[in-house]
């Protein structure tokens, strides 16, 4: 075992090594972060997107970095609530009627439209009759008719939707329409204002409304088309990636380890049957495998890691061990322990496997990245557990919904880096490894 | 010589080895060992002599019962090590001990010295740490190993070819065997650390009344050691007779070649020209017919020695020999 340490302290002489192991240490900060800050059963909700948490975030919004690398200035979201502002709020009481006049006021500074806009409303009193007339107004002193009509309880007012608005504004968008002046290409900067004019026939109502002026960009990751915050799946795909790749990459080294060299050891039958095992399941096609158990049994992540150490366990690696441990298995030393009574099972865990561990590091490490590559192309291809976000998952969403076509790049790039450099820094460190534990190697 | 002190009695043991074609078909058997007998007394150390390929190593490997002989027994204090069981199999593998020839090579390089020694004891049984520390403490002093603290805690790689012998003595006495195999223990060390290894091995043998048998293709060192000698050669035993007997009066023809080809360190050397017997060993697949050693063999009789198989004759109760040469 203390080679193994020594090999560890050489690491150091390889700045390969260090920026791999920089880059593990970042993975791995990130992912206790993340599991702290967001726990699982919570990054779960917020990625399933239930009872419209996610309503305040724009569509297919890009990451906030993208303004700091361009002159424009990019359309961040604007929420006015009545709520906050006491001030917005005029009462008037006629008898038995009242009259609401909410004037929501907002700076509109950006060079990019926004995305669009929504009013959500809440009615105090429920089943009362209230009726509202919307009002524009824009900082060059327009006053634009919106739309009259009830107001429910629970309501709101997709303004972007609104087809004969659309019409009113010569065929554009509202959220473009509202924010030009004329043919200009850009929006009109300044005080806008947005004033809703309500009646009620109960002389108790209330009403609160907000108002969302949808940008283009949000948080640190962006949002997808179900305007979730990247961000969740982004630091969730850390340590799952991580744990998945981690796992797999130890459980098969080690059970093919262990195998080969049972294998080796007792030779005949076992090792026969073994060798037919690995030459069968090597004609088989593990993606199509994994792809099966996905859509026909189950897609919990635990199962697939099952069923991908399963198959990477009688793979090529048998092999490939098992050429090791026949030459192992000649080695005096192995006669010795048993001319002084040393039996199978002694033989093979405390003679030959800790021969052959060494060997093992390196490529345990170097396995690392193709197993959460592996999880990624699963995930890519549809079978990923349907609860766990991770960085294959953007993915099949990004593809699912065209966003390369869109123009949508952060939604591909940023957890594709995220995966390149994962394999990176344990590639790295794996190389360096190999050279150290394969002395051979080194003066190549 | 009284049965009581018989501690090894090998009886017409054959150890053939099978080749199989396609991993199936049986196509015949290598002989390495084909009718070997002898006894060996408590505390007595037998050399057994050949050159390379007449089967010594399986023989010594047969006897420690890594090997299974095709047909024979080796009864050692009165059972049959070839029909043990698991236990008495264990029971066994205590009483003997194996020096091998490479002395890197029969350590296991991930272990230290105190854990290499420990196996054993921990296989056997010995668990207390007072017990081991003082097993591994008196055997590397006797083999001049100190301070002992020094060596436990090192690794194979870090110890000299002559160390590493020790340790590997020290693993194969550690058990206190009655029977210790060493097979061509100084072969791969260097000339300066043969002679003390060797010396190291005898008192410890002769100390704790071990009976050894030495395997070696190098007769020069055999006098050093031991009392009786058996000459091998293709499977057989040739000629067997007590140590200085053999080496003042060579009988067999092949005993004398071997006893031609020891260099002493004399100037005479540089003049004369050594009389080595012409050939390589033979096939022992398809051994020769009648006595193995005629094709090189500068005494044969033709018409006996190429047809029929020899017989041992006995020159007196100590020396016997397999060859036609000595018929009365």
């Amino acid at each position: 075992m203390s080679s193994i340490l020594r090999g560890l302290k050489e690491l150091k002489n390889y700045p390969s090594a260090m920026v791999g192991l920089a880059i593990i240490a970042f993975l791995v900060v990130l992912s206790i972060y993340t599991v702290i800050t967001i726990p699982y059963s919570e990054a779960v909700k917020l990625w399933r997107g239930a009872d419209q948490i996610w309503i305040e975030n724009p569509r297919f919004a890009r990451p906030v970095f993208f303004d700091w690398f361009t002159p424009k200035k990019l359309a961040r979201t604007i929420i006015v609530d009545s709520r906050n502002n006491p001030n917005a709020k005029i009462v008037n009481q006629y008898g038995e009627d009242v009259e609401i006049i909410i004037t929501l006021e907002f700076d509109f500074l950006y060079d990019e439209f926004p995305t669009e806009i929504t009013l959500f409303m809440n009615k105090k009193i429920p089943g009362s009759d209230m009726y509202a007339t919307f009002y524009w107004e824009t900082p060059d002193g327009r006053r634009i008719n919106l739309r009259r009509g009830s107001i429910k309880t629970r309501d709101s007012y997709e303004i972007s939707q609104d087809t004969a608005l659309r019409r009113r504004l010569g065929g554009k968008d509202a959220h473009v329409g509202l924010f030009s002046a004329g043919d200009n290409k850009k929006p009109l900067k300044g005080k806008y204002r947005f004033v809703i004019e309500a009646v009620s026939f109960d002389p108790e109502d209330d009403l609160d409304v907000r108002l969302i002026v949808y940008g283009t960009i949000h948080g640190i990751a962006g949002t997808d088309h179900l305007r979730r915050d990247l961000k969740i799946a982004l630091f969730w795909g850390a340590p799952i990636a991580l744990i998945f790749g981690l796992l797999a990459a130890v459980g098969t080294t080690a059970l093919t380890m262990l195998i080969a060299a049972i294998g080796v050891w007792y030779r005949g039958v076992v090792d026969g049957l073994i060798q037919r095992i690995t030459e069968v399941r090597m004609i088989l096609p593990t993606l199509v495998i994994l792809i099966m158990v996905g859509m026909f049994y189950s897609r919990s992540i635990w199962v697939i890691l099952g069923t991908v150490v399963v198959l990477g366990v009688f793979g090529s690696g048998i092999k490939v061990y098992r050429a090791m441990f026949l030459q192992v298995r000649e080695m005096p030393y192995i006669e010795a322990a048993q001319a002084y009574g040393a039996r199978g099972g002694r033989i093979v865990f405390k003679y030959m496997l800790p021969r052959i561990i060494p060997m093992l590091i390196p490529a345990f490490v170097t396995e690392v990245p193709a197993f959460v590559f592996l999880e990624a192309t699963l995930a890519f291809l549809g079978i990923s557990d349907p609860v766990v976000p991770t960085w294959g998952k953007i993915l099949y969403d990004a593809q699912s919904k065209g966003a390369l076509y869109m123009g949508h790049y952060y939604w591909v790039v940023i957890p594709s880096v995220l995966l390149i450099i994962t394999g990176l820094g344990f590639s790295m460190l794996g190389f360096a490894l190999d050279r150290i534990f394969n002395p051979r190697l080194r003066r190549m | 010589m009284q049965e009581k002190s018989v501690l090894l009695r090998v009886e017409n043991l054959k150890v053939y080895y099978e080749l199989k074609k396609f991993g199936l078909i049986h196509v015949g058997y290598v002989k390495a060992v084909e009718g070997v007998s002898f006894t060996l007394n408590k505390g007595e150390a037998l050399s057994i002599v050949g050159e390379s390929g007449c089967g010594k190593t399986t023989l010594a490997k047969t006897i420690l019962g890594l090997i299974r002989p095709f047909a024979g027994k080796v009864v050692f204090d009165g059972k049959d090590i070839t029909q043990l069981d698991r236990k008495a199999r264990l029971w066994y593998s205590s009483q003997v001990g194996f020096v091998q020839q490479d002395p890197y090579g029969a350590l296991p390089p991930f272990m230290t010295v105190k854990r290499i020694l420990q196996e054993p004891m921990l296989i056997h049984g010995i668990r207390d740490p007072k017990e081991q520390m003082a097993r591994m403490t008196k055997i590397l002093t006797e083999l001049k190993m100190t301070p002992v603290e020094d060596f436990l805690g090192k690794f194979p790689h870090m110890l000299s070819g002559g160390q590493q012998q020790r340790v590997v003595i020290a693993r194969a006495t550690i058990l206190n065997p009655k029977l210790i195999v060493a097979d061509e223990p100084v072969s791969m060390l260097d000339a300066s650390v043969r002679v003390e290894i060797l010396q190291l091995l005898r008192q410890l043998q002769k100390e704790h009344g071990i009976a050894l048998i030495y395997i070696t293709h190098d007769l020069s060192t055999v006098s050093y050691f031991s009392e009786r000698i058996i000459v091998m050669y293709a499977g057989w035993v040739v000629e067997e007779a007590p140590t200085q007997k053999l080496l003042d009066n060579p009988l067999h023809p092949y005993t004398k070649a071997l006893l031609e080809a020891i260099s002493d360190p004399t100037a005479e050397n540089l003049k004369t020209f050594k009389r080595v017997p012409p050939g390589e060993p033979p096939n022992l697949v398809n051994p020769p017919s009648g006595c193995r050693f005629h094709p090189r063999c500068e005494m044969r009789i033709d018409g006996l020695c190429d047809k029929e198989k020899p017989e041992y004759f006995w020159i007196d109760d100590q020396q016997r020999v397999l060859c036609w040469l000595y018929k009365r």
